[in-house]
């Protein structure tokens, strides 16, 4: 193993900080919920990596479980916005702030 | 400079191109496309980790069926709503909290006692394969994996629930 | 102290209180469900009770003292007071004039009050006061003596004030407390300084037989400043110069409360503690100079105002503090058996002089004023006559009660080593002034044509039994009340005896004056005959009816004297009138303004700063999320740089 492991960190966090970038910048929802899913892969990455560094299964478990309750948060996020969707007829969010003080 | 590192350095700007187009492009479909490219380079970054069954777990959840998911999505939704276009000031302050961000990472990466963490070591036959994840997940972790199976069920209850038109 | 037969009755000393107590509680719960007469038998059988065991305590032996401790009340560093109870000979005097005169003012009232509505509320406050009064001279240290003098004051406001739906009288009774209790601002401020000098040499207790053991250690100095201060106190509580405001306005109360509380017992609160405290004011010869000045001064003081007086009870009230003056003259000699003695009886014939008087306006069915009074002597036979007996004592007249005590103390005011003649002659012109007034009242009221309006003397009645009944006991007492304390040379002074542990040997004037003392007996008959006579001339004779001769009528000097000096006024102007002035502007605009306005602003503070923070809550997700962002930062930072 020739890649020295924080190579794969300094990707991971390149990835996450464009997810976070897309999630701030853009103003269609399921973008947004896009841009959430490249976070949560950045930081896959970034356990399986330490995985591999530590010699231990227990960061690739972690991953397994992150990615069992990934698919689950974009399954009800979805649901949501399709039921926004059917209210507002709308994906932007700067359209939504009915819970404005 | 090995074949290893050079191969790193390819995928990784890869990763890099996709994860830009997903953020930048119009058309959320061709933004889902991206998103897609992006979790198989990262399937692949998987492999080059000694993690062959989370690799497979990545293209066939993840790529397979999240992503299929959102496709779905986003076509029952109409995609020709158009977008407004972005405030400069607003690109400018994210660009430049991204870059702070990134430095802090490369801040805190970059101590001395750091680099001792990161040698990789060399690892048994076995690691990463669908026996050893197997053993870990179901003597170790049992409580969590069954607690994830019943969020499923709620999760799966709780889309319904969201997402079905309210009969008259 | 012999044990055996009178340790039992030590135990009985906490029932001498607590009897008026039970009454006045009982009344005040169950009264008005028992009726008005089972109320008044109550308070009376209470007070009756408290009498025959005060008797029986009187048997106390010379220097002795019965004790009856209670509980222990405060105990804090140096300061140990107990709830305990002393009787020795003069509290057992004291005791004898509250519930033996106070029985008799409570048969009294079962007639004056029997149609009263409040009448079970009265017998209430009648007895609670019993109680407090009892708990004043009873008490074995300074601290619960002051508890009973705070208590007498309270229930002397409750009395005052009890016909309550006239507002003059709540008015009256607010000024009786108020005034009061500026007197027990420096009685306490002397309570303070005892204690602190007592507990610089280590001693936390305010017993009586501990302070008269460790008196002399005090500094002369310091001994000055709290008699001082405790005399302010009894300048508020017996209605002298400058605290005596609040007594002429307490007559505004029924009058069976104008005979105990501001004749016979109450106001006699301050020569008590004085006599109590005796140990400490002889080592303060400036105090007693200053106590004997001001007693005499006001004695003349308001035997002046007493000249030209019209309401019945005012003139009583007026001669009440001239009486307490001269207690203070005796005090302020030394010769403080003297000033117990006049106390003793004081109360028989002023307590004599209150009730007849109640007892003509129970009969004019209401009427106060001595304009519309004349000729009664017919109309009221036995009230006729105790009020010519209670007046003669008053006025010193030979072999009354009067006669002896009165002569006594301007005797001492004279010889004592402590007295002087300004003092004396001072005593002496005042005593003539007094019989003037007491008989221009008799004869206002009891002689010369009737000025009575018609429909009253329709209703002219003499009192029922249970009025006349006490009010002969009380006449009979202001003769007999006397002899015990008959000078030596006319058959022994039993009283100043009765006194000598207690007391020590009284200012001692020497056997060899008795020729001296004679004289000076002469002169105070003189003038006291001369005051009749005058009174006699000009209201009877003459027929002037009630204007006062020789000083022009409506001229200045009457008016000035009627307007009682315009004391009243005075304070008005240049304490009253500032201090609620100060307070309304307090109320009207540093409350609302400052204070409300602080505490306003700290919510106005918050209601901004809330108002500026809450845009946060914008409702846009990414503008939440962009928070995270920067909170996200500050951690990394923190982690990479700090």
């Amino acid at each position: 193993m020739m890649v020295p492991v924080h190579y794969y960190l300094v990707l991971s966090a390149l990835i996450f900080v464009i997810g976070v970038a897309g999630v701030i910048i853009r103003r269609n929802l399921i973008i947004i919920l896009m841009s959430i899913e490249l976070m949560l892969n950045a930081v896959n990455l970034t356990f399986i990596a330490f995985a591999r560094a530590q010699g231990s299964m227990d960061g690739q478990v972690i991953v397994f479980f992150v990615m069992t309750i990934a698919a689950a948060e974009a399954v009800i996020g979805l649901a949501i916005i399709i039921a926004l969707y059917r209210h507002r007829q709308t994906l932007d969010p700067e359209e939504m702030h009915l819970l404005k003080w | 400079m090995n074949v290893e590192v050079l191969g790193f350095f390819f995928l990784a700007a890869l990763m890099v191109s996709f994860s830009l187009l997903v953020i930048l492009v119009r058309n959320p479909v061709h933004s889902a496309l991206a998103l897609v490219a992006a979790l198989f380079v990262m399937a692949i970054l998987f492999l080059n980790l000694d993690a062959p069954m989370v690799a497979a777990l990545q293209i066939l959840v993840y790529a397979g069926a999240v992503m299929v998911l959102f496709l779905f999505v986003i076509m029952l939704l109409n995609p020709a709503s158009v977008e407004p276009s972005l405030p400069v000031w607003r690109g400018v302050v994210c660009a430049a909290c991204a870059l702070l961000m990134l430095a802090l990472i490369a801040l805190l990466m970059s101590g001395p006692d750091q680099a001792e963490a990161l040698h990789p070591s060399s690892v048994g036959a076995g690691f990463g394969s669908p026996e050893a994840l197997g053993e870990t997940l179901f003597n170790d972790f049992v409580l969590p994996f069954e607690i994830a199976s019943v969020l499923l069920l709620v999760a799966i209850i709780g889309a319904v629930a969201l997402a079905r038109r309210v009969s008259e | 102290m012999e044990p055996g037969a009178l340790t039992i009755s030590s135990a009985l000393l906490r029932l001498i209180p607590t009897a008026p107590l039970l009454g006045a509680l009982l009344n005040l719960a169950f009264g008005p469900r028992l009726g008005r007469k089972p109320a008044g038998l109550i308070a009376c059988a209470a007070v009756a009770f408290s009498f025959l065991l005060s008797l029986y305590c009187a048997l106390v032996p010379q220097g002795g003292a019965l004790k009856d401790i209670l509980f222990p009340w405060i105990e804090s560093g140096l300061l140990k007071v107990e709830v305990a109870f002393q009787v020795d000979r003069l509290s057992a005097v004291m005791l004898f004039v509250i519930t033996g005169i106070g029985f008799l003012i409570h048969v009294y009232s079962l007639g004056y009050m029997g149609h009263d509505e409040g009448m079970v509320r009265y017998f209430a406050y009648l007895n609670l006061f019993v109680f407090f009064m009892v708990l004043l001279v009873m008490a074995d240290n300074l601290l619960l003596l002051f508890v009973g003098w705070e208590g007498v004051g309270l229930c002397s406001f409750l009395l005052i004030g009890f016909w309550h739906h006239d507002h003059a009288n709540t008015i009256a009774g607010n000024k009786a407390f108020i005034v009061n209790r500026i007197g027990d601002f420096g009685f306490l401020l002397g309570i303070f300084l005892l204690f602190w000098e007592m507990s610089g040499q280590g001693i936390g207790s305010l017993n009586f037989t501990v302070l008269e053991r460790n008196a002399h250690l005090i500094a002369p100095a310091r001994v000055t400043l709290i008699t001082l201060l405790l005399f302010a106190g009894a300048t508020g509580k017996s209605a002298q110069i400058p605290l005596y405001v609040w007594l002429p306005d307490a007559m505004q109360g029924p009058t069976p409360v104008s005979a105990l509380i501001h004749a016979a017992t109450m106001v006699t609160a301050g020569v008590y503690m004085t006599a109590r405290l005796h140990f400490l004011f002889t080592l303060a010869p400036a105090t007693l100079q200053v106590i004997a000045w001001i007693g005499v001064l006001t004695a003349i003081f308001a035997a002046t105002i007493a000249l030209v007086q019209n309401d019945i009870k005012r003139v009583l009230a007026y001669s009440t503090v001239s009486q307490l003056g001269y207690m203070f003259v005796a005090v302020g000699a030394g010769a403080f058996s003297a000033a117990i003695f006049h106390l003793f009886t004081h109360a028989f014939f002023k307590a004599c002089l209150f009730l007849s008087a109640g007892s003509v306006i129970h009969g004019l069915e209401g009427e106060q004023d001595m304009r519309q009074m004349g000729g009664l002597k017919p109309h009221f036979p036995v009230t006729y006559w105790t009020y010519l007996i209670a007046a003669l004592a008053i006025s010193g007249a030979p072999l009354t009660a009067g006669f002896f005590s009165k002569d006594l103390i301007l005797w001492q005011a004279f010889a004592s080593p402590k007295g002087s003649f300004g003092l004396w002659l001072v005593g002496w012109i005042t005593a003539g002034l007094t019989a003037f007034y007491m008989f221009r009242q008799f004869f206002l009221v009891f002689h010369g044509e009737s000025r009575v309006t018609a429909n009253v003397r329709s209703h002219i009645h003499e009192s029922p039994a249970v009025m006349t009944v006490p009010l002969v006991l009380l006449a009979a007492g202001s003769i007999l009340a006397g002899w015990l304390g008959a000078p030596e040379y006319m058959g022994g002074s039993w009283w100043e005896h009765w006194f000598e542990s207690f007391f020590g040997v009284q200012a001692d004037t020497g056997h060899a004056q008795i020729s001296a003392e004679l004289l000076f007996l002469v002169l105070t008959l003189a003038i006291s005959a001369l005051g009749i006579f005058v009174a006699y001339v000009l209201y009877v004779r003459a027929r002037q009816s009630f204007k006062s001769p020789g000083l022009a009528p409506d001229g200045a000097i009457h008016r000035l004297l009627l307007g009682k000096y315009f004391v009243d006024e005075a304070y008005d102007a240049l304490l009253v009138r500032p201090l609620t002035g100060f307070a309304s502007w307090l109320a009207s605009t540093f409350d609302p303004r400052l204070i409300d306005g602080a505490v306003n602003g700290v919510a106005g503070g918050f209601w901004t700063m809330s108002f500026h923070w809450r845009r946060l809550q914008s409702g846009y997700v990414q503008h939440y999320l962009f928070v995270f962002l920067v909170g996200a930062l500050v951690v990394l930072g923190y982690f990479a740089i700090g």
